[in-house]
């Protein structure tokens, strides 16, 4: 009797923690399925297919659906894109864009942040609150009143320019009336426009960042440099900078990805994808893609060289992050 | 003297970060005359809401209003919220309470999937759309969205469900709950506000997104809010009041919710990245 409860009990004790477990085991990847289910289907499946879709000639939406047969290419739509000399263009404008975009980003994007530290709280929590509001906007709308800012009739950059002294405007720029310039005509303008509207959008999230950063390292560092004797510039550099460089990293990588693709404001800038000279990367490839006719093959082909430079800037962000994850 | 400086650069920083917001809400209050006048005024003379009243009672097609575009943004924001909510709140769960195997593994996969450029996947996406038979319906740009939000979604609610601490439903569990009613009663009650907060990105994301929306829909009264504003105030038009009575109206929202969970964003995008 004794000995059946014992062996019983052996068994359960046996038992029970290896089904326990098994069990503990399994739940997790229970509780994980169905993201990764969203993630491969509706992610990493069309990134896979993208790099396929590029080696084929598709230009009708009857192949897409399946009814009409897929040509394969090889490398034909590779070879096309890079033997255009336009293609070269739209690079240089992506990457000089993108460059630009970085740095003026970065550098105003620190500079409110430092400027929010230094402030009194009252001033500060009200500088915050408007900074805020630009980074809220969305990118559509805030696209669409910069646009109206800088309307040829009735904008308020027209005006400002009406304003200049006659003679000073000619001087310039060789012009007095400015109703009615097209301000988004010449492209160099309208890169700078979008630069205004892009960092516009995007450096409140670079100010707060290095805010927060600024407050998490004792300023008792910062002071005793600035007793002595240090100026702003030496304490931002020999102090400041090299505590929030992880920050900075990060910072750098994320814009130079969110850069590298810009596309809503781009084209509600450019009023749709008519105008080519003003192309980048990611509307060059949706407007091959979509606009008619249709080169879908083409357009994935661009779409993969995109994500193939965006590739290796997330390579160094992902390798920023875990460093930092193992540090803390 | 240095103090004037500071705050003088801090009213310029506001002026510009908040002038663009300031105008469209200025200009969609202003009648014609004084927006197309030759001297533009800061501040409107005579506010008037005719553009507001404009926009929302014209109809923009035969038969649909700027409310129909509301309303389908709306519906499909809303249930990409729901969806990305529910799943992210399972993975973040198993992420924060369970060691497992590929636990490292897949917070790599959640980070590099977040870099994935969206605009790259319009075309694949496309293609899975139209084979699907689910071109120009609402639900495409559902299933699009809950893809785009889910990865920020768990990678922000996973801090949630950590911080709830674990005593708590091991105490559960040793009074008798079982797994289920732990979740249930325990976690989910402490999570909820983090799962607002999580919510409330998922439907910024999905209430903003403009190419998605352009590709898969074709018939004009299924167009988003987005679609419909590019559509039918994006060309060349110069109707600026109504244009920006509209952008006032899909923006407001976007502000008023984004300042509630603003705090996390930063938090979320540079986890870890300065030791607290």
């Amino acid at each position: 009797m004794s000995l059946l409860t014992k062996s019983a009990g052996e068994a359960a004790a046996r038992e029970t923690p290896a089904r326990r477990r098994r069990r503990v085991d399994r739940l997790p990847y229970l509780l994980l399925l169905p993201c990764l289910l969203i993630i491969g289907v509706l992610l990493l499946w069309p990134l896979g297919q993208v790099v396929g879709m590029s080696f084929y000639k598709l230009d009708s939406v009857r192949q897409l659906r399946g009814d009409r047969e897929w040509p394969w290419v090889g490398f034909h739509n590779y070879a096309q894109i890079l033997g255009d000399p336009f293609f070269r263009t739209v690079l240089r404008n992506t990457v000089l864009f993108a460059a630009a975009n970085v740095v003026l980003t970065m550098i105003l994007g620190t500079l409110v942040g430092l400027l929010l530290n230094r402030l009194g709280k009252r001033m500060a929590t009200f500088v915050a609150s408007c900074v805020m509001l630009a980074w809220a906007t969305p990118a559509l709308t805030g696209t669409i009143v910069w646009k109206w800012i800088f309307d040829d009739t009735s904008g308020l950059v027209t005006w400002l320019f009406n304003k200049l002294p006659d003679g000073l405007s000619t001087a310039l720029f060789g012009r007095s009336d400015w109703t009615g310039y097209g301000w988004f005509n010449d492209p160099l303008l309208f890169f700078s426009i979008l630069t205004l509207v892009v960092v516009w959008h995007s450096f409140p999230f670079i100010a707060v960042s290095v805010l927060a950063g600024l407050k998490s390292v004792p300023s008792e560092l910062q002071e005793a440099a600035r007793v002595d004797g240090a100026g702003p510039w030496r304490v931002f550099w020999s102090v400041t900078f090299p505590t929030l460089r992880p920050v900075f990293g990060i910072l750098v990588v994320l814009s130079t990805i969110w850069d590298f693709k810009v596309f809503t404001q781009q084209f509600v800038l450019a009023g749709g994808t008519q105008d080519r000279s003003t192309f980048m990367l990611s509307i060059y490839s949706y407007a091959e893609a979509f606009s008619p006719p249709p080169k879908y093959g083409l357009g994935a082909a661009i779409a993969v060289i995109l994500t193939l430079i965006l590739l290796v800037v997330t390579g160094v962000y992902v390798r920023m992050v875990l460093r930092q994850e193992d540090e803390s | 003297m240095k103090k004037f400086a500071l705050n003088g650069a801090g009213l310029l920083v506001a002026l510009f970060a908040a002038f663009p917001v300031y105008w469209m809400i200025a200009t969609s209050l202003k009648p014609n005359r004084e927006i197309f006048s030759a001297t533009p005024r800061p501040v409107p003379a005579e506010p008037t809401l005719e553009h507001y009243r404009e926009i929302l009672t014209g109809n923009l097609i035969p038969g649909v209003t700027f409310a129909d575009f509301f309303l389908n943004s709306a519906l499909v924001a809303l249930a990409t919220v729901l969806l990305s909510g529910l799943v992210a709140l399972l993975a973040a769960t198993a992420v924060a309470r369970f060691r497992f195997r590929l636990r490292t593994t897949f917070l790599i996969l959640l980070l590099v999937v977040q870099m994935i450029p969206l605009e790259a996947l319009v075309i694949p996406l496309f293609l899975m759309i139209q084979r699907l038979g689910l071109y120009n319906t609402l639900p495409s740009l559902i299933l699009t969205y809950l893809g785009f939000s889910l990865p920020f979604a768990v990678w922000m609610l996973r801090g949630f469900v950590a911080a709830v601490p674990k005593e708590l439903e091991e105490a559960a569990a040793i009074d008798g709950a079982s797994r289920a009613q732990t979740f249930r009663r325990i976690l989910f009650p402490l999570v909820a506000p983090g799962l607002v907060a999580t919510s409330i990105f998922s439907f910024i994301t999905a209430w903003n997104e403009l190419i998605f929306a352009l590709t898969f829909i074709n018939d004009q009264d299924r167009y988003t809010l987005p679609v419909a504003m590019t559509f039918f105030f994006g060309r060349d038009d110069t109707a600026w009041g109504s244009v920006m009575a509209a952008s006032t109206l899909f923006t407001l929202p976007v502000i008023v919710f984004f300042l509630l969970v603003q705090r996390r964003m930063v938090s979320g995008l540079v986890a870890g990245a300065v030791k607290g």
